[in-house]
């Protein structure tokens, strides 16, 4: 066993562990932070999508020990303190953005790193951006509505299916 | 994944030594050894980590006016940090994968792995790159030996990668839409002194330059020149994505419109 430290939604964390460890599973075998989900396993779908030093990365697809003195944000610190949902998940809420919800902390994620990066993104580069996270729904057209109304945007713009 | 010692060191020299005991393996930014890992594909006794090592990470231009990418640079570095000197390439590496992939997955790592469909090599062979390692620097025309198989010795690492920087050069992806693999890519790059073609994703020995299509746009560079062209089915991979034929099909049509694109 190996010892991991890192900081997670704000909060210093550490943990002996396997040096096999992924990311995935530290965060929610160790911590107990279910919200990342494992959809895959493959590095495919994206449900485990988090943000590492602030880039969005399939946490299935990387080693805790490769995150050792990061700073990690998953989805249960998108949240404030007392519960109230922040503007990209209250956007998701709004527009319909979810339908199991499997998806969706993956998608929330990497809504909040594009949105970081290019804050009125156009609904060609949302979609594009998306392209690692799998909706098994086929919920995209609402999940770009929701991204597109975070941003400020008007989502009438898009049209309705 | 089985179980394996992990070692992450800060030097180039660290590294090397800590590759030198049986059955180890670098590791990039894992996107693709993880998965292979997973499926237990590849179970290698010791990880020793590449990306704690800050003289490999990064781009600059040298005073000859190459590109140099530090062989630990992520594909989202690249596609950013690249994009003023060498357009073609920073777009080539700015749809690989998907953004999480371009976040972790690394330059060394793809060269390294020389995956038949990845589209670095092409990028490496076409703008007649020069890897270099720890040890020595090798030219693209002597790196790629075939589908997954590099001139890279055990143990070896990609330190950095230099580019000549073309006078134009375009990389068309006909994109695999499910691994985000090239089906087929071809990058074509213009120099004072001819134009090279490399072709990934299509034939069954991998990365390769269609040297009949060089000929041909270094005496005229226009998508007319190559129309006339077309390259055996033979050696391509055919598979449930496409026939050998429709990938030996699908090189005459991105080279012409990598050539048109690079103007």
């Amino acid at each position: 066993m190996t010892q991991v430290s890192m900081t997670v939604n704000g909060k210093a964390v550490s943990g002996d562990v396997e040096v096999r460890t992924l990311l995935s599973s530290f965060l929610r075998d160790h911590l107990s932070l279910t919200g990342t989900h494992v959809g895959c396993d493959t590095g495919q779908c994206g449900a485990c999508m988090v943000h590492v030093d602030g880039d969005a990365v399939k946490s299935c697809n990387m080693l805790a020990l490769e995150a050792d003195g990061a700073q990690v944000d998953t989805i249960e610190g998108q949240a404030a303190e007392d519960g109230t949902l922040n503007t990209i998940q209250q956007a998701f809420q709004d527009h319909h953005g979810l339908q199991c919800g499997f998806c969706t902390p993956g998608m929330v994620m990497s809504a909040a790193a594009l949105l970081k990066d290019n804050p009125q993104p156009t609904e060609a580069e949302i979609r594009a951006y998306l392209e690692g996270n799998i909706c098994r729904c086929t919920g995209y057209h609402n999940i770009v509505k929701a991204i597109m109304a975070a941003s400020g945007q008007d989502v009438g713009a898009i049209a309705a299916e | 994944m089985y179980n394996f010692e992990f070692e992450k060191p800060s030097t180039i020299a660290d590294a090397v030594a800590a590759l030198g005991s049986e059955d180890a393996q670098a590791l990039g930014g894992g996107q693709t050894l993880i998965p292979t890992m997973k499926q237990r594909l590849a179970s290698p006794a010791k990880l020793v980590s590449l990306s704690g090592i800050a003289e490999m990470k990064g781009v600059c231009v040298e005073d000859d006016g190459s590109l140099a990418i530090g062989g630990g640079t992520t594909h989202a570095t690249v596609a950013s940090e690249a994009a003023g000197t060498f357009p073609a390439l920073a777009n080539l590496a700015s749809h690989i994968g998907d953004p999480a992939v371009r976040n972790r997955g690394t330059i060394g790592g793809s060269l390294a792995n020389n995956d038949p469909s990845a589209c670095y090599p092409a990028a490496a062979l076409g703008s007649g790159a020069t890897i270099r390692t720890n040890a020595r620097e090798i030219a693209a025309d002597d790196y790629f030996q075939g589908m997954f198989t590099t001139a890279l010795d055990e143990g070896e690492i990609i330190t950095s990668v230099r580019f000549p920087v073309p006078q134009a050069a375009n990389y068309q992806k006909f994109l695999q839409p499910a691994s985000r693999f090239a089906l087929v890519g071809v990058f074509v790059a213009r120099f004072a002194d001819g134009v090279r073609v490399a072709v990934t994703g299509a034939s069954e020995d991998g990365v390769f330059r269609w040297s009949e299509a060089e000929q041909a746009l270094s005496g005229s560079f226009s998508a007319d020149a190559v129309s006339g062209l077309s390259v055996d089915p033979g050696g391509m991979i055919g598979d449930l994505h496409g026939t050998k034929e429709y990938r030996a099909h699908l090189v005459g049509v991105m080279t012409r419109r990598a050539v048109a694109a690079a103007g």
